[in-house]
């Protein structure tokens, strides 16, 4: 029925709200990459010996790969050589000693964004380190945050005030020749986050970092690691924007968690970068490593991410589960509209014994949007009593989207205990039309069906990334039927 | 006072005339019975005075409480109070039935200048509503319809008619699959909604259901026209000679 299809390939047309740019004079390298440039990237930074070493290492390593063609993703070939690898406010010699010395139009740009650092910070009791392009303009509670012995820093501090740490940690979880974008990533990452979390400490309260992409062909390689000690627990929540564009923008980060014995890591992600037009033109390709490494006995590290922006994704946030009765979880909401394309899932890498993992993964897509759910559990021989449960939906709005499951199994213990359900399933002309009629908007009644679709999902969120999940859901379905 | 008035409706599906025009008048307190064979449009009726877009209305008029219809949004008309009993109630797998019982009520609400509705209060509504319906309070907490029999679907479709107190009520063809209990429950509810300012209109194929819901007015369709109306008798009538006869004297 032609007004059926008309009316479903329509609900999604809101512009990006966040497409601005900020107008703040930025010391930018020139396009290219070299071993020149990776020098000029630490020596600006100021970084010790082993620190360039290591990225010099990453691009040698980087200059003998190819780019992995295998994700169900179609772009033009990226030419590395055009992009600028450094981008920071032009005052990062001077750095603000509190919010009162930032830039006012960076904190106007938050301030769109809807992240008011004072207000959000203080009564949200939320610490904000927030990445401005490269380099990391403000952070807050890092004086409740020491008290209890928390490291909560950029990356770039982190090198310079705790180097063993970085030293001991950086790398081991993600290696730098691990693929293409994570070597790319060692060789020019210009800042990022680090958490250390002491022994037995129980984090005062979630850490927040917003990445924010502003300057034009900049590509932006954020690199995060996250240590949890002994017995201790931290919930790490990351959210991202990015202003509108019609080049596309490379970003190709790097997340690292271990999780020591008894350590508990819970890691949340909403993105929302911007995901190019109603025809794909512009957007960022998000192509990132996450992995986290449960190191030690009855550790656990869970991922939730809802993902709404990019033009593509290619993300695969995994769970190394090496210590006896280390669990690892992945609760993923992707959304792709319009022209994006989402290759994502989870690998679970079951390696020490009794460990198990749990991956819900729900897939939207709507208007000519690809959503595809990737997704490797490994039970390695010696992984006794290994469990998994998978659980892979797909909802569809409108007829020219497509969605795809990719599931992977490998199992070399034959008492592991696996289990994968799937399911695809249509918004309806008709179950709109029972919305409508009870008064109900065709907009209301889409986001009501699919908060319904993500919920196992979003109960995994804290609570006010929540409802801003919830509410970026809302925006991005906006106008996909109608 | 005239609350529905219909006048030469022609309306079609793809390419298929199905209403071939029809008019209808329908005053506020008044039970209408719409019968007749399958496919003579009697939920096409229903559809298109609910605003379904797959039928295009190719001439006629429908005025409702002095406005016109057809040019009212779906849910605009919900708000303003026209209510469709479902023959065939949608399942909204992961959607609360409450949650979406809510939001009609207040969607409803605030067309009206009015507040949300008190969660409390609501849920004690809902219940007791259900309770009267002989529904479990269990099927608020449960997908909109997911799993539902027909006939806890046919309920459930009431228990939103009650919560909504609508002015116009269509109820399409809810009788048809229930047992006789239900067959009770529903026009108990049906009957505990019957006011001087509420109007209803009954979409039957069987005259079962009129045993249990008097109707002031009984109309027999067929090919998308009345081509008969009278009171009660008439359905029984109907039940003895069958539609043929109706078709016979439309024909004829």
């Amino acid at each position: 029925m032609s007004t059926e299809s008309e009316n479903l390939e329509s609900l999604v047309n809101r512009r990006y709200e966040h497409g601005f740019v900020t107008d703040i004079e930025t010391d930018s390298l020139p396009p290219g990459l070299s071993e020149d440039v990776i020098r000029a990237i630490s020596a600006r930074k100021n970084e010790p010996p082993f620190m360039l070493e290591w990225r010099l290492q990453a691009y040698r390593q980087w200059l003998e790969m190819q780019e992995p063609e295998w994700a169900h993703v179609h772009y033009p070939k990226i030419d590395y050589n055009e992009i600028s690898y450094f981008s920071a406010p032009i005052s990062d010699e001077d750095r603000p000693k509190s919010l009162d010395e930032v830039d006012p139009k960076l904190l106007e740009t938050y301030d769109k964004l809807g992240i008011p650092l004072h207000e959000r910070a203080r009564l949200a009791g939320v610490a904000v380190d927030a990445v401005f392009d490269s380099v990391s303009v403000a952070t807050t509670f890092k004086e409740k945050l020491s008290e209890a012995g928390v490291i909560f820093c950029s990356f770039s501090e982190a090198v310079q005030d705790h180097p063993d740490l970085v030293r001991k940690y950086l790398g081991t979880v993600v290696p730098r020749r691990d693929n293409f974008f994570a070597a790319l990533n060692a060789a020019v990452f210009s800042d990022g986050s680090f958490v250390y979390i002491p022994k037995g400490v129980r984090c005062p309260m979630e850490l927040s970092t917003y990445f924010r992409i502003n300057a034009a062909n900049t590509g932006q390689f954020e690199r995060t690691l996250i240590v949890a000690d002994e017995g201790s627990h931290v919930s790490y929540l990351e959210g991202c924007t990015a202003p509108m564009r019609d080049e596309n923008q490379l970003h190709a980060a790097v997340v690292e968690l271990v999780a020591l014995k008894d350590a508990e890591i819970k890691y949340s992600t909403v993105q929302n970068w911007y995901p190019g037009d109603e025809n794909g033109v512009g957007g960022i390709y998000n192509f990132v490593t996450k992995r986290g490494d449960c190191r030690g006995a009855n550790s656990k590290i869970s991922w939730t991410q809802v993902e709404t922006g990019s033009a593509i994704t290619w993300k695969y946030p995994s769970c190394l589960l090496r210590g006896d009765n280390s669990v690892g979880e992945f609760y993923s909401v992707a959304v792709a509209n319009n022209m994006q394309q989402a290759d994502t899932g989870t690998k679970m890498i079951h390696i020490g014994r009794n460990t198990s993992s749990t991956i819900v993964s729900k897939g939207i897509s709507a208007g000519r949007a690809e959503n595809a759910y990737r997704g490797l559990v490994r039970v390695m021989p010696r992984a006794h009593g290994a469990r998994n449960h998978t659980q892979c939906d797909s909802l569809l709005i409108g007829k020219q989207c497509g969605a795809h499951t990719f599931p992977y199994m490998e199992i070399k213990n034959p008492s592991a205990r696996v289990e994968h359900e799937a399911t695809t399933s249509k918004i309806s002309a008709d179950q709109l039309f029972y919305c409508r009629q009870r008064g109900i908007s065709e907009e209301d009644a889409v986001n009501m069906i699919v908060n319904g679709f993500c919920k196992e999902v979003f109960k995994e969120l804290p609570m006010e990334f929540a409802v801003e999940a919830q509410a970026l859901l809302n925006v991005s379905l906006e106008g996909a039927v109608g | 006072m005239t609350m529905l008035e219909i006048n030469d409706l022609k309306s079609r599906i793809d390419d298929t005339e199905i209403l071939r025009g029809l008019s209808l008048t329908v005053n506020a307190g008044e039970v209408h019975a719409i019968m007749g064979p399958n496919g003579s449009g009697k939920s096409t009726l229903a559809q298109v005075i609910a605003g379904h877009e797959d039928y295009e209305v190719t001439s006629g008029t429908v005025t409702y409480n002095g406005q016109d219809l057809l040019e009212l949004e779906p849910e605009e008309r919900a708000r303003e109070g026209i209510f469709l009993g479902f023959q065939y109630p949608v399942e909204i797998p992961g959607v609360n039935n409450a949650y979406l019982l809510k939001a009609a009520v207040n969607a409803k609400r605030k067309h009206q200048g009015l507040g949300e509705v008190d969660a409390f209060e609501f849920l004690k509504l809902a219940r007791e509503k259900m309770t009267t319906l002989g529904m479990d309070p269990k099927f608020l907490n449960r997908g909109v319809n997911e799993g539902f029999s027909g006939g806890e679907k046919k309920r459930n479709e009431i228990l939103q008619m009650a919560m909504l107190e609508p002015r116009l009520a269509i109820l399409d063809e809810t009788d048809s699959g229930l047992d006789i209990d239900a067959l009770k429950a529903v026009a108990e509810g049906v009957n505990a909604l019957r006011n001087p300012e509420r109007a209803i209109i009954l979409v039957t194929h069987y005259q079962r259901l009129l045993d249990y819901i008097r109707p002031d007015y009984v109309h027999v369709l067929s090919q998308g026209r009345i081509v008969r109306s009278g009171d009660k008798s008439l359905a029984l009538e109907l039940e003895e000679r069958g539609y043929d006869w109706v078709s016979e004297a439309a024909n004829g």
